[in-house]
């Protein structure tokens, strides 16, 4: 079995705990204040590394490449509210541009 | 006699509903079947992912960890922790789910980020909109997912397409709304100064992980 298809059972399994945890287990109780807070910030904080290690990443060194142009285009196509889809294809694109350029 | 109050929503108004929001998953699970099949995550998994998961952003987490060379563990994990905000939704909507314990677990799969925000759209949550729309938004992404992968087994070098940035644009156009709150960007600060700390020293997946300690920051009163 590949990576990959572990990857799958462990994410899919745990998905469907988690989607099913409160109409299956918990009914109308709430989550306490506290840990409804950190629950709030799992989201935010693992998109924000997700952005540094693609933008950044290489083998285990920090690389400033073309992807930061590409990702500096979709910063301002995320600003100017477009949607997902066309902020990824400028960052593509940028990046193909500096990629072909060099 | 005529009766004036708001007629209780069917499933058809909740298929109804999505369908002005179909291209958004179509164009996504497109993007994903590429890049996943791009990057050698495979297209069968990438669809058995998109049919079990059935969740965006965690399924590009996987794929992305996985692709720098990341554990199987650090990769799961980035994945899992991004979909813990489904526990959160999930309380949001527990009590509209009628039946017993099996059909619960089944029917709560519909819930996503935008099947969930349509069924709240009249003040309280209803769950034949929530179901209705989370299996029109299913059938468009585990749908497009398998059409994209076709897609990407013709692309030769997809990072001279510059794939691997369109990756870390998608989850900085994930990242911006939550960006509002005072909490969430200082909390974005230190995941990002963990990340960035951590990516010269650490193999892959594991400065993500890391990053995820930021969290902790809710504690505070």
């Amino acid at each position: 079995m590949s990576d990959a298809w572990i990857v799958v059972a462990l994410v899919g399994v745990a998905t469907i705990a988690l989607k099913s945890a409160g109409p299956v287990l918990i009914g109308r109780r709430p989550l306490p204040p506290r840990a409804q807070s950190v629950v709030d910030l799992l989201a935010p904080v693992m998109l924000v590394s997700l952005v540094v290690v693609q933008t950044f990443g290489g083998d285990e060194q920090i690389e400033v490449d073309a992807r930061v142009v590409g990702v500096a285009a979709a910063l301002v196509a995320v600003w100017r509210r477009a949607h997902v889809v066309v902020a990824m294809a400028v960052a593509a694109a940028a990046t193909a541009l500096v990629r072909l350029a060099a | 006699m005529s009766d004036l109050r708001p007629a209780e929503p069917r499933i058809r108004d909740g298929v109804r509903a999505a369908l002005p929001l179909a291209p958004s998953p179509i164009l996504f699970g497109l993007s994903y079947g590429v890049l996943a099949d791009a990057t050698g995550f495979g297209e069968a998994a990438a669809i058995v992912m998109s049919a079990t998961t059935f969740g965006g952003a965690a399924q590009f987490a996987a794929a992305s960890v996985l692709d720098a060379g990341g554990t199987i563990a650090a990769a799961a994990l980035a994945a899992i922790f991004l979909n813990a905000r489904y526990v959160a939704i999930g309380m949001t909507v527990a009590s509209i789910f009628p039946g017993g314990r099996l059909r619960r677990l089944v029917e709560s799969q519909a819930i996503v980020d935008e099947s969930w925000a349509l069924s709240g759209r009249r003040g309280r949550f209803e769950w034949p909109i929530l179901v209705g729309s989370g299996l029109v938004f299913y059938v468009l992404w585990v749908g497009s997912t398998a059409a994209g992968t076709v897609v990407g087994g013709v692309l030769e070098d997809p990072n001279a397409l510059g794939l691997d940035a369109a990756f870390a644009a998608l989850f900085l156009a994930l990242l911006v709304p939550y960006l509002r709150e005072r909490r969430s960007r200082q909390a974005a600060v230190l995941a990002a100064a963990i990340t960035f700390a951590l990516l010269p020293a650490a193999p892959a997946g594991i400065p993500i992980i890391a990053a995820s300690a930021a969290c902790l920051l809710g504690l505070r009163r």
